[in-house]
């Protein structure tokens, strides 16, 4: 789990290689695909006697393709970003709204989960009667009751963001709620003995051993949960009739048959989705660096 | 296993079984449930709660049995024809590939990062794009249960094929077993509770991507479809039938798949006398 950094340097070249490989593989299958499922078209509009090379740039710039090629895509994705952010079709203006909603689920899934799990590993009660229940709650296909979700608080006065916001928290407290329960459930006999020994209170317990012991296993489970929080926040956006957002807009594209506006929204969705997560590796390393270089 | 760690935290909650009775085990979270239940029930009839905002258990109930015809062929729609063809395409995908890139230590440096990379992605954002591709028939459902269900599999399915120590394999090279031999008796079931993890996992994913699937355009049956109309016409009665529809679908999946756990893996100290965990 904790690579030195003198192997993290010395295997650079041996890591980075065989992902550049594989990356520019996918890049070619997606070319060919592109290539293939364009070619039809291409030569249907192309005037007759065009040439083989000029059918294959037509095939790979089709205006409305089934499958853009990558290129496309960038472009696109580049033009929607370059817009002023006020406009409605800026890319960075709709990523802007469903991250507000992601962080605003994610911080509220965080402060439930951590005290869900407090409370779990301490009350018996509490770990009989609803742990089995948080784990029933993630068979629910959450996502498919964001509509009922949104209707309901809807009715209840409540719209915009606050709706949204409880559905990527749902998606994401599971995470939190489970790998802190594992953390702070983490130390071994040996430890609690030893706290015993100092004759150590409840409190002293989860202060000086529980807690820090806890922090190897939430950060993994805030990775997925930021993951999720954004997955959330989208797909919180589908039913929502939601003018503004990343989810709204792979609707409309979708509904007015823009594939490249659609691809491009999806790519700036993957974009988002690994801003939280680097942002969550941000916030470990910040952790490692307070405790002298340890977690 | 830091890369299995970010898919298995969340199905890691159900380990902290006590040493308690079967009955408590099972009575204590059954009470809280029906307490729950009976205390929702309460507040809708003594505060006349409208039914638009929550109707009572005893109304959902009602809702339920009455439409079970029209239950019957959504889930038939979205979950046999959509959701369980895509979940076994996208595992079964996942697990082939992961042999074929166990097989070269320069492919698992190279795909390991790139699919772990595509899990964490909000996956399920390719639903229109399959529904341009496949239609609005059960075909586009699939893909999409497909394509999400395939990564976790891949990156579970190669970190179990890893986790047998060095000692194990030691032994068998000692054995001078061949590789296949090797997979066969050491590291496939060495990886049989990841594999287990994801299948778990994939359970909920799949449900989840041929529901939202369907709100990017279906034919007029299945849940989501169900799900999205009745709402926006504030039938919330069948919207809550059909959620608990997916509640029942969602648990006995995710509990079938734990039961053939463990029913496979009985070999597994978690699966045996649970004391020693207890003394906790």
């Amino acid at each position: 789990m904790r690579s030195t950094p003198a192997r993290r340097t010395g295997s650079a070249v041996r890591r980075t290689l065989p992902v550049l490989v594989v990356v520019l593989a996918l890049l070619a299958v997606w070319y060919a695909a592109a290539l293939i499922v364009g070619l039809p078209t291409a030569r249907a509009l192309a005037p007759p006697h065009t040439a083989p090379l000029g059918l294959v740039g037509a095939a790979l710039t089709l205006d409305r393709p089934l499958v853009p090629a990558p290129q496309q895509v960038a472009a696109t994705l580049v033009a929607g970003i370059a817009q002023p952010i006020t406009s409605p079709r800026s890319l960075i203006y709709h990523a802007g709204v469903t991250a507000s909603t992601a962080v605003v689920g994610f911080l509220l899934a965080f402060a439930v989960g951590i005290a869900l799990a407090i409370g779990i590993v301490n009350l018996r009660v509490l770990d009989r009667s609803i742990m089995p229940w948080i784990i029933a709650s993630q068979t629910v296909p959450a996502l498919a009751v964001a509509p009922m979700v949104v209707v309901v608080l809807g009715n209840m006065g409540l719209t915009g963001l606050i709706p949204k916001a409880l559905i990527a928290a749902w998606l994401s407290f599971f995470p939190i709620v489970t790998s802190m329960v594992a953390g702070l459930r983490s130390p071994d006999r040996i430890q609690l003995d030893l706290l015993r020994t100092y004759s150590a209170g409840g409190w002293d317990v989860f202060r000086r051993l529980r807690w820090p012991a806890s922090m190897g296993f939430l950060f993994p489970g805030m990775k997925v949960a930021a993951t999720l929080a954004v997955v959330g926040a989208i797909v919180a956006e589908l039913p929502t009739g939601a003018q503004a957002g990343l989810g709204a807009r792979l609707l409309g594209a979708s509904y007015y048959g823009q594939t490249l506006q659609l691809w491009a929204t999806l790519v700036m969705a993957s974009l988002l989705a690994v801003v939280a997560v680097a942002m969550t590796d941000a916030a470990r390393a910040i952790l490692v660096r307070a405790r002298g270089g340890r977690l | 296993m830091p890369r299995a760690q970010s898919w298995s935290v969340r199905a890691a909650g159900g380990s902290s079984v006590g040493a308690e009775s079967r009955f408590a085990r099972v009575a204590t979270p059954l009470a809280f449930g029906l307490a729950v239940l009976a205390i929702w029930q309460a507040a809708c009839v003594v505060f006349h709660v409208p039914r638009i905002l929550l109707p009572a258990p005893t109304a959902i109930g009602a809702a339920f049995v009455q439409n079970l015809p029209m239950l019957g062929a959504d889930f038939v729609q979205t979950v046999v024809r959509s959701m369980l063809p895509g979940f076994a395409i996208g595992s079964a995908a996942g697990f082939a590939v992961a042999l074929i890139v166990d097989a070269s230590p320069f492919l698992r440096r190279g795909v390991l990062p790139v699919a772990s990379l595509a899990g964490a992605l909000p996956i399920v954002g390719i639903a229109p794009i399959m529904v341009m591709w496949f239609g609005f028939d059960w075909q586009s459902k699939a893909a999409v249960a497909a394509v999400m269900t395939f990564f976790p599999m891949l990156v579970n399915t190669v970190a179990g094929l890893e986790a047998p120590g060095a000692i194990e394999r030691d032994l068998m090279r000692s054995y001078t077993a061949s590789g296949p031999q090797t997979l066969e008796k050491l590291r496939l079931p060495a990886a049989l509770p990841f594999i287990f993890n994801a299948l778990k996992l994939n359970t909920t994913l799949a449900l989840i991507g041929a529901i939202v699937a369907e709100f990017f355009g279906t034919p007029i049956v299945g849940m989501g479809f169900r799900i999205s109309t009745e709402a926006s016409r504030l039938d919330l009665d069948v919207v809550w039938a059909e959620t608990l529809l997916a509640a029942i679908t969602g648990s006995a999946l995710f509990f079938g798949i734990a039961w053939l756990e463990r029913r496979v893996t009985f070999w597994r100290p978690a699966f045996q006398s649970t004391t020693e965990k207890e003394m906790r």
